[in-house]
C-alpha cells in the first residue's frame, strides 16, 4: 500500500513536469501572438539586442526542456519498488567532462557575441555630429536641457539651484546663454529620427534610471556624476520614458515623453523655445 | 592531525535546568533548532508582507476595510499606501534573504549537522555559538521594531542604495527605519561572523577518526564553504553599513554627494553613490550563494539517500562548490551594468558571470545522474529535493540573459529579474530548507513528521510557485519595471493583459502562502504526536543516523564513532543491505578508490 502511493508520487511529479514544459513552450512560442513580447522596436542598436535575446531564449529554452523532461523521465522510470536494488554508479569522469565542456563552449559563444555587441553599444563613442541633450532626474519627473546653437552646455553647479534656476545653470559661463531648459515635468524631449542621439544624464537627488522600453535603452542617472547613453531612433512618434531605479514614493509615476521627428522639425521647435538668457536674469 | 580527537572525548554533564538546556543552550543541536525556528518565524513575517504586496498588485484600487483595521497607518481608506508598499518590498526582501534563508541555512543546519556529521561532540566554541544566536535574535528584534517607529520601516529596497537611503528627506522610510535596518544588518553580520568562524574551525579540527576531508558528506562541504564565503564577504557590508550610518548621522560623505531634494539643499560633498553599490554587491552576490549552497548540500544528501544511490561525481560536486565560491567573488558587477560604472567593467563581469554557470550546470547534471538507475522513495523530503532541481534549473537559465550585458539592458530592473531570483535563490533555497527539515526532523526531535500532510504541502507549493513566478517572465518581456506600486501610469504596459497576469499571480501567492500553514501544523503536531522515530528511519549512511534520535548532549555516549568509508555507499553490489553506514569497516579497500573507502565491502 505504502509502495503504491510512493509509485503514484513519481507518476504525478513526472506528469507535472511534462505539463510545465508544455505550458512554458506554448506560452513562449506564442508570446508574440499573445502580446506578451518585447515592446515594438524603435532604435537601431535594439535590433541586435533583440536578436541576442532570441538566441539566448532558444538556447536556454532547449536546455530547459531537456532538463525538465529528463527529470520527469528519471522520476517516472526509477520509481522505487521493494526488493529492487539501485545501481551502484558513483561517477564517470568522461560524462562529467562532457557536461562541463558543452556548457562551457555554449557560454563562451554567448560571451563572445555579448561582448562584441556590448562594445558596439557601450564602448564606442557617438559620432561628433550627434544630436546632444541632457536629461535630469528629480523625484518624480524629468528635466531637460539642450545646449543651444553653440552646441555647448553651460556650466552647472547644484549650489546655484533655486526657484528661478532649477538646474543650477551658471549664467556667468558664456556657453550657458543659449542653453534651452525645461524644469522637471515641463516640456517634452524632442529628438531627430535616424540620427545618433546622445543623452547625458544627471540627477538632483537620488538615483533614477532613464528607461525607454521601445529603444532598449536603460541607463542610471546618478547624483554627483554625469552618465551617458546614445542611440539612433528609427521610428517617428511619441514614446515613453520610465524610471527603472527605485527613487522613492512616486517612482512608479515618473513618466516622461520622448518625441521622435524629422531633424528639421526638431530644429524648428527648438528655435521657438526661450533660452537661459531670456529666462534667468 | 584531524584524526586526533582533542579534549572533546570527555562527555559533558547534561545541563539540568530547562533554561540552560533549551534557552541559554550551548549545545549546537539546540542552537541549530533555535536558529531554525526563529528563521522560519521571520520567513512567515516576510511571506505575510508578500501577501500585502500581491494584494496591491493584483487588486489595485480596491478598498479593503479589514486592511485599514489591520494597518491603520499603512492603509488609510483600505488601500495600501505607496510608502508602505515600498517598506513591504524592502522588508520582505531583507528578511527573506538574510533573516530567513541565510539564518536557517547556515545558522540552523550548520549547527545541527556539522558536529553530528563529522563525529564531534559539539562546536569548537560553544559559548561563541550561543552568542551568535542571541545576537541574531537581537538583530531580528531591531528589524521588527522598525515597523513601529515614526516613518515606518526602511523603504529603499533590500539593496538600500544611497542617496535614497542616506537622506531622510528622500523617503518616508529613510528616517528611523533606515537607521534600524542598518543596525539590524550590522548585528546580523556580527552574528554570522561568529557562526562562520565556529563552523570553519569545527570542520577543520574536530573531525572524528577516519573522517578525512574526502569523506565529508556534501552537506558539510557546502556548509563549510558557505562559512568561508560569509567570513570573507559579510565584513565588507558591515563596513559599508557603518559608513552609511556615518553619512546619515555624522555628516560624512562616503556615498552622498551634494544634493537638492525637493528644493532643499543638502550640503554633502563629493560622495559617490556607486561606491555603495560596489561594496553592497561585493557581499550580496556571494550572499546569494550563501543562501543557496546549504540547500544544494541538503539536496545532494537527500537525493542520494532516497534514490538509494551514491551521489554522482562526489569530487566534481566538491570542485563545483569550490569553483562557485571562488567565482562568486568576481561577478558582483553584473548587478551594475547600467549603473554608470565604467562599461569596460561590464565586459569583465559578463565573462565571470557566464562562467559561473558552468559549475552550476555540473551540479545539475550530477544530480540528474544521481537519480539515474535509482530506486527512488518519494518521501516529502525527496519531493522537495527534486523540486529544488526543477526550480534551480528554471531560475539558473534566466541568469544567462541577465549576465549578458546587452540583453540585460531591456530586462534589468523589470519583473524578469524578479522571476529569475525568486526561482534560483528564493524558491529553490526554500525547497532545500524544507527538504532538510522533513529529512532531519526525526533526528532533531525523535519523532516522524506526517508524510501525508507533508506531501500535500509539497504539491500545493510546487505547483503554486510556478504559477506565481513563471508568468513574471512575460511581464519582464513586456518591460514592466519592478518595485512599482502600480502600473497604470504607462501606455507601453498593456493594461488588461498585465492586470490579468497579476490577478493569477496574486491568487496563486495567497494559496501558496496558506499552504505553508500545513507545514506549521505538521511541524507542531509531529513535535508532540508524531510516531516515535528510531535511530535511522531512512536507512542512511552519515554519522548522525548512528546517534540516538534525538542525540543526547555530547552526541555519542562514551565512544566517538570511527569512520571507514565515504558517506554514499548505497546499493553496493554484493552488500546484504542497500546501505552501508560510514562506521562499517571495509575489507580490503577496493582498488583505485583513492582511499575514500568508496564501495568497500563490509567486514563481517
Ligand atoms: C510566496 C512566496 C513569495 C512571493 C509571493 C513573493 C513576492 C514578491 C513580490 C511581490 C516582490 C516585490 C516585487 C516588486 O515590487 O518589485 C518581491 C520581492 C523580493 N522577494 Fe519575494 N516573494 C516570495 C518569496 C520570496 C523568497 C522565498 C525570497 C527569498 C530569497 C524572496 C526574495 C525577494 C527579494 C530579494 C525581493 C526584492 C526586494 C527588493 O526589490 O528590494 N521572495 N517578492
Ligand atoms: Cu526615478
Ligand atoms: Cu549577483
Amino acid at each position: 500500500m505504502r509502495r503504491k502511493r510512493g509509485q503514484m508520487d513519481g507518476v504525478v511529479l513526472a506528469l507535472l513536469l511534462v505539463l510545465l514544459v508544455l505550458a512554458a513552450a506554448i506560452t513562449v512560442a506564442g508570446s508574440k501572438k499573445f502580446g506578451w513580447w518585447l515592446r515594438p522596436l524603435a532604435s537601431e542598436h535594439g535590433a541586435a539586442i533583440d536578436r541576442l535575446f532570441v538566441t539566448t531564449l532558444v538556447i536556454t529554452g532547449v536546455v530547459f526542456i531537456l532538463v525538465q523532461l529528463l527529470l520527469a523521465f528519471l522520476v517516472f522510470r526509477y520509481r522505487g519498488e521493494a526488493g529492487r536494488r539501485a545501481v551502484f554508479y558513483p561517477d564517470n569522469p568522461r560524462l562529467e567532462l562532457a557536461w562541463t565542456i558543452v556548457p562551457a563552449v555554449i557560454l563562451t559563444m554567448l560571451i563572445l557575441s555579448g561582448g562584441r555587441l556590448w562594445s558596439r553599444i557601450q564602448l564606442s563613442s557617438p559620432p561628433p555630429d550627434a544630436f546632444v541633450v541632457e536629461v535630469w532626474g528629480q523625484q518624480f519627473k524629468w528635466a531637460i536641457r539642450y545646449p543651444g546653437k553653440d552646441g555647448k552646455f553651460g556650466r552647472v553647479d547644484m549650489r546655484l539651484i533655486s526657484g528661478d534656476n532649477p538646474l543650477g545653470i551658471d549664467t556667468k559661463d558664456p556657453a550657458s546663454k543659449d542653453d534651452i531648459f525645461f524644469p522637471a515635468g515641463e516640456g517634452e524631449l524632442h529628438v531627430p529620427v535616424n540620427k545618433p542621439v546622445v543623452v547625458y544624464l544627471r540627477s538632483k537627488d537620488v538615483i533614477h534610471s532613464f528607461y525607454v522600453p521601445h529603444f532598449r535603452v536603460k541607463q542610471d542617472a546618478v547624483p554627483g556624476m554625469v552618465t551617458r547613453v546614445w542611440f539612433v531612433p528609427t521610428r517617428k512618434g511619441q514614446f515613453e520614458i520610465a524610471c527603472a531605479e527605485l527613487c522613492g514614493q512616486g517612482h512608479y509615476t515618473m513618466r516622461g515623453i520622448l518625441i521622435v521627428e524629422d531633424e528639421a522639425q526638431v530644429q524648428e521647435w527648438l528655435a521657438q523655445q526661450s533660452t537661459v538668457a531670456d529666462l534667468i536674469p | 592531525m584531524a584524526h586526533e580527537v582533542h579534549a572533546q572525548t570527555e562527555v559533558h554533564h547534561e545541563p539540568q535546568s530547562f533554561w540552560t538546556r533549551y534557552i541559554f543552550s550551548q549545545d549546537a543541536k539546540i542552537i541549530g533548532i533555535q536558529y531554525l525556528i526563529t528563521a522560519f518565524v521571520m520567513g512567515f513575517v516576510a511571506m505575510v508582507l508578500s501577501w500585502l504586496m500581491r494584494l496591491q498588485l493584483g487588486f489595485p484600487g480596491k478598498t479593503f476595510p479589514w486592511l485599514e483595521k489591520l494597518l491603520p497607518h499603512a492603509a488609510q481608506g483600505g488601500i495600501l499606501n505607496q510608502d508602505f508598499y515600498l517598506a513591504a518590498v524592502t522588508m520582505h526582501g531583507t528578511i527573506m534573504i538574510f533573516f530567513f534563508i541565510t539564518a536557517a541555512g547556515t545558522g540552523g543546519f550548520s549547527n545541527f549537522l556539522i558536529p553530528l556529521q563529522i563525529g564531534a561532540r559539539d562546536m569548537a566554541f560553544p559559548f561563541l555559538n550561543m552568542l551568535s544566536y542571541w545576537v541574531y535574535l537581537a538583530a531580528c528584534i531591531v528589524l521588527i521594531a522598525s515597523f513601529f517607529v515614526p516613518g515606518g520601516p526602511a523603504g529603499g529596497g533590500w539593496t538600500m542604495y544611497p542617496p535614497l537611503s542616506s537622506v531622510k528627506e528622500a523617503l518616508m522610510g529613510s528616517g528611523w527605519g533606515a537607521t534600524l535596518w542598518l543596525i539590524a544588518l550590522a548585528l546580523f553580520i556580527a552574528s554570522t561572523t561568529m557562526g562562520s568562524l565556529n563552523y570553519i574551525t569545527t570542520v577543520l579540527n574536530l573531525r572524528t577518526k577516519g573522517m578525512t576531508m574526502g569523506r565529508l558528506p556534501l552537506t558539510v562541504w557546502a556548509l563549510f564553504i558557505t562559512a568561508i564565503l560569509g567570513l570573507l564577504s559579510f565584513p565588507v557590508l558591515f563596513a559599508a553599513a557603518v559608513m552609511l550610518l556615518l553619512d546619515r548621522h555624522l555628516g560624512t560623505s562616503f556615498f552622498t554627494p551634494y544634493l537638492v531634494v525637493s528644493d532643499k539643499h543638502i550640503p554633502h560633498e563629493g560622495g559617490n553613490p556607486i561606491l555603495w553599490q560596489h561594496l553592497f554587491w561585493f557581499l550580496a552576490h556571494p550572499e546569494v550563494y550563501i543562501a543557496i549552497l546549504p540547500s544544494m548540500g541538503i539536496t545532494s544528501e537527500v537525493l542520494s539517500t532516497h534514490a538509494r544511490k551514491p551521489i554522482f561525481g562526489y569530487k566534481g560536486m566538491v570542485a563545483a562548490i569550490a569553483a562557485i565560491a571562488l567565482l562568486s567573488f568576481l561577478v558582483w558587477g553584473h548587478h551594475m551594468f547600467v549603473s554608470g560604472m565604467n562599461p569596460w567593467l561590464g565586459t569583465a563581469f559578463m565573462t565571470t558571470t557566464l562562467l559561473i554557470a558552468v559549475p552550476s550546470a555540473i551540479k545539475t547534471f550530477n544530480w540528474l545522474a544521481t537519480l539515474w538507475g535509482g530506486n527512488i522513495r518519494f518521501t516529502t523530503a525527496m519531493l522537495f529535493a527534486i523540486g529544488f532541481i526543477s526550480t534551480f534549473a528554471t531560475g539558473g537559465l534566466t541568469g544567462i540573459f541577465l549576465g549578458n550585458p546587452p540583453v540585460d539592458i531591456p530586462l534589468h530592473d523589470t519583473y524578469f529579474v524578479v522571476a529569475h531570483f525568486h526561482f534560483v535563490m528564493g524558491v529553490s533555497a526554500v525547497f532545500g530548507l524544507f527538504a532538510g527539515v522533513y529529512h532531519w526532523f526525526p533526528k532533531m526531535f525523535g519523532r516522524m513528521m506526517n508524510e501525508r500532510l507533508g506531501k500535500l504541502h509539497f504539491w500545493l507549493t510546487f505547483i503554486g510557485v510556478y504559477f506565481i513566478f513563471f508568468p513574471m517572465h512575460y511581464l519582464g518581456f513586456l518591460g514592466v519595471p519592478r518595485r512599482y506600486y502600480a502600473f497604470d501610469q504607462y501606455d507601453f504596459i498593456p493594461q488588461a493583459l498585465v492586470h490579468n497576469i497579476n490577478v493569477v499571480v496574486s491568487v496563486a501567492a495567497f494559496i501558496v502562502g496558506a499552504a505553508q500553514l500545513l507545514f506549521v501544523i505538521n511541524f507542531i503536531w509531529s513535535l508532540f504526536k508524531g510516531p516515535k522515530a528510531d535511530r535511522n528511519p531512512w536507512k542512511a549512511n552519515t554519522l548522525e543516523w548512528q546517534a540516538p534520535s534525538p542525540p543526547p548532549h555530547g552526541n555519542w555516549g562514551d565512544e566517538l564513532p570511527v569512520v571507514y568509508r565515504w558517506p554514499y555507499d548505497y546499493s553496493v553490489p554484493g552488500a546484504p543491505e542497500d546501505f552501508i553506514p560510514q562506521t562499517v569497516p571495509t575489507v580490503p579497500a577496493r582498488r583505485g578508490d583513492g582511499g575514500d573507502g568508496k564501495g568497500g565491502q563490509a567486514s563481517q
